[in-house]
């Protein structure tokens, strides 16, 4: 979260500079202020700081276990080498939702638009998004949709631009109940 | 006794005796039984290469033409074991080279063998025909070239997934051009190319050949030829099947897979495109055997494939067949015997694929003669076990690993005591067993009391207290092998079932509460056993109260090795110490 600081100041930085054209559309390095203006008021409550930071704690351990899964290396190098070749190509993020016992990985490249990715989403983990309405979020549906951003702040899909989200989405989380409700409301 | 059954007529009777297990009996029988036995023992298995010392088995088989050993402990494949703890194959290979000429088999799992022992082979035994080296290391492609060009009788040469000195494909032309006797040849775990003119001119001289498995570097534009050349193959492991093949060439390598009109075991399959599935459309009637676990094919691809597999004994695959293709194996494959299901992201937190509780229950329900399950899922259910275990009571081996250490049942939030006490109780041939999850004391008293039959025990992330191991060791009878890590008993219950040790082969535990002091009590008083700690850094000095890494218990009649790196503590090495705290004691 410290971080977080640093990289503002980087990013206000680049926002005085002069630029044709959307975010997005050139160098993913683009940062661009209005950006950053279009982020809801997000609840930054240490609950929220908490639930990410559950996140962001969970996953390292697990990984670090020494011969655990008990798969043989000769096929973990196998499926490692497979992977390394893989992800060359492609933007992926890994996918998260709230009560899943497992997360996923999308190639944010396979998509063309927001309806895409929603639907696969849906399809992916057996839910509904609602409708998404530009001022007041998703609205019909308990779960939420939200993305982090370059910046480690959490974003509601759809908020920017297409190719801006595929630029700056880190990782995607869809939001379940109350925490949801803080991000889903209007501004 | 001798008058009634000469010689003749027991070496005769005896002949029909396949299985060891059997001529083990037998031979206890009496002495003369003893005599003649082990005068007819042709096929002989070690189990652990340290239990016995090789001169005295040279000694004891005059007729012995296989040798089968196995060396490290079964968790060396998960990295556990550190490297140079032992398992060496030169004393057997030297001692069989010479008193054992005859020798025309070595069978070698988990064991370190170098290019001087792959070169003693060739040198030493003239009738030599088969070789097959598993998990094993410390080779290169140069002794394999040994063998290739000295053993003139060689009909299997089998490398399976061993670590070698890759030197390059000249190995390969080592076999001499007179040679046609090759049956089986398997070099699916080395890295470099060979050249394919070479291997095109030994598939045409070998008419033998059934089982020839190819290395990853083998590309897919020449396995058409390759298999024009071996239509009477058994068992085909395929290399690459990635590269980019035009019609024409695709239309050739259909026709010569419909061609293998005797294949039933496919394996290999590297980055198999999902465009080149209809490519095997032709053998999956015929196929009794499948292994797909190196071939990152997604569910719609499989289901294809499998749908016309009704044949299919063996199956080998990646979770990505998702609940939803393992339905399908339960619908089509009614004859599966065996199922693994290995996990496709190496991490924990990669799994992403819906492949949950529900596929094993399917196919537990669907294919009746299913025995053996080696099956990885991110988490599971007392339910599912038990469904599984009321559908299938004939299973022999079943390994769950749930991948998440410690996970309740995900539904209840239970231990999955109960779903394993289902297996066991309703299993009753159960020899294999492999336990995960959240798991109390509970669930190991249950082992204990329902799995009579039980060889092999795997135990990780599980249990509470000492009763844990006390149940296992008072409990199962049958018990030979059992391995368990980060569970937390300690000292109590190894020391209270010390007996029990020389009934099992070995036991492994890594990453619990025992301590050096009771490692220390255990050889004193178990002189039959050898009992090694395994200590990767170990500590100057070592109070009796400190906690081991690992220890590595096993039965021997060969006394303390020889052979121990310095990280492995045995009471040999330094006995006085041990003598000296218990007399100060």
């Amino acid at each position: 979260m410290e971080n977080v600081g640093v990289c503002d100041e980087f990013v206000n930085l680049k926002a005085t500079e002069l630029r044709l054209g959307l975010p997005g559309t050139e160098d993913e390095k683009q940062k661009v202020s209005c950006g950053k203006s279009n982020k809801r008021a997000l609840p930054e409550t240490e609950k929220d700081i908490e639930s990410t930071g559950k996140t962001e704690t969970a996953s390292p351990p697990k990984a670090q276990i020494v011969g655990w899964p008990p798969v043989r290396s000769y096929r973990k190098n196998s499926i490692q080498t497979k992977k390394n070749e893989a992800e060359g190509q492609g933007m992926y993020v890994k996918v998260s939702m709230d009560g899943a016992p497992y997360l996923r990985k999308i190639d944010l490249t396979m998509y063309k638009q927001y309806p895409e990715l929603m639907k696969s989403l849906e399809n992916m983990f057996k839910f509904s998004v609602g409708e998404y309405f530009e001022r007041e979020g998703y609205k019909g549906s308990d779960f939420v949709p939200t993305y982090e951003d370059k910046d480690g702040d959490w974003m509601l899909v759809g908020d920017v631009p297409w190719e801006m989200f595929v630029s700056s989405c880190k990782r995607l989380r869809i939001m379940k109940g109350s925490e949801a409700k803080g991000l889903g409301c209007g501004v | 006794m001798d008058r009634r059954f000469p010689f003749k007529v027991l070496e005769h009777i005896f002949s029909f005796l396949d299985v060891n297990e059997d001529r083990n009996s037998v031979s206890m029988v009496c002495k003369s039984w003893f005599e003649t036995e082990r005068r007819t023992r042709k096929r002989v298995f070690v189990g652990n290469c340290y239990a016995v010392s090789p001169l005295k088995v040279a000694r004891r088989f005059p007729k012995m033409r296989s040798l089968t050993l196995k060396g490290k402990p079964h968790f060396a494949d998960y990295n556990l074991v550190p490297d140079g703890w032992g398992g060496y194959a030169w004393p057997w290979i030297e001692a069989m080279a010479a008193r054992r000429p005859l020798l025309e088999e070595i069978r070698l799992k988990r064991m370190v063998v170098t290019d001087e022992c792959l070169e003693k082979i060739a040198a030493s035994f003239r009738d030599f025909k088969s070789l097959v080296l598993t998990s094993c290391e410390g080779f290169s492609t140069d002794g394999i070239a040994a063998v290739a060009s000295t053993c003139r009788k060689l009909r299997d040469l089998e490398l399976r997934e061993c670590i070698v000195d890759d030197l390059g494909g000249d190995w390969l032309t080592y076999f001499p051009e007179t040679s046609t006797s090759l049956a089986s040849l398997d070099f699916s775990c080395l890295d470099s190319e060979v050249k394919l003119s070479d291997l095109e001119r030994l598939l045409s001289r070998s008419p033998n050949l059934k089982s020839l498995k190819l290395n990853r570097s083998v590309t897919l534009d020449v396995l058409a030829s390759l298999l024009r050349r071996a239509p009477q193959l058994v068992e085909l492991g395929t290399g690459s099947f990635s590269d980019e093949l035009d019609p024409e060439e695709i239309s050739k390598l259909t026709k010569a897979l419909s061609e293998l009109k005797q294949l039933k075991s496919l394996s290999g399959l590297w980055d198999l495109l999902p465009e080149y599935i209809p490519v095997l459309y032709s053998v999956c009637p015929r196929l009794t055997s499948l292994n797909l676990s190196y071939a990152t094919v997604q569910m719609p691809d499989l289901i294809d494939l499998l749908s016309r597999c009704s044949k299919l004994q063996k199956l080998w695959v990646m979770d990505l067949i998702e609940d939803k293709g393992l339905k399908t194996v339960a619908l089509c494959c009614k004859e599966l015997r065996e199922l693994r299901v290995f996990p496709s992201g190496a991490d924990l937190d990669e799994t992403d694929v819906t492949l949950t509780e529900q596929g094993l229950v399917s196919v537990s329900e669907g294919c009746q003669k299913l025995e053996s399950v080696l099956y990885f899922c991110v988490q599971f259910t007392n339910a599912a076990l038990v469904s599984i275990a009321k559908n299938r009571p004939n299973f022999r081996c079943f390994r769950l690993c749930v991948m998440e250490p410690f996970a309740p049942d995900y539904r209840t939030q239970q231990p999955l005591d109960e779903g394993f006490k289902a297996i066991v109780e309703r299993c009753k041939d159960l020899r294999r067993l492999s336990v995960s999850g959240l798991l109390t004391d509970k669930a190991f008293e249950y082992i204990g009391v329902h799995a009579k039959k039980l060889r092999m025990l795997s135990i990780a992330f599980a249990g509470d207290s000492d009763l844990m191991l006390h149940h296992l060791l008072s409990g199962c009878e049958r018990l030979k092998k059992l391995e368990i890590r980060d569970c937390p008993f300690g000292d109590t219950a190894l020391l209270e079932n010390a007996a029990k040790l020389e009934t099992m082969r070995s036991l492994w535990m890594s990453s619990c509460f025992v301590s050096f002091g009771a490692c220390k009590q255990l050889s004193q008083k178990m002189p039959r056993l050898n009992v090694e700690v395994i200590d990767e850094h170990p500590p100057k000095t070592r109070p009796d109260s400190s906690p081991v890494e690992r220890i590595y218990i096993y039965r021997t009649v060969a006394g303390p090795r020889q052979d121990t790196p310095e990280f492995v503590w045995t009471i040999h090495k330094n006995p006085e110490v041990g003598v000296s705290r218990l007399s100060i004691r």
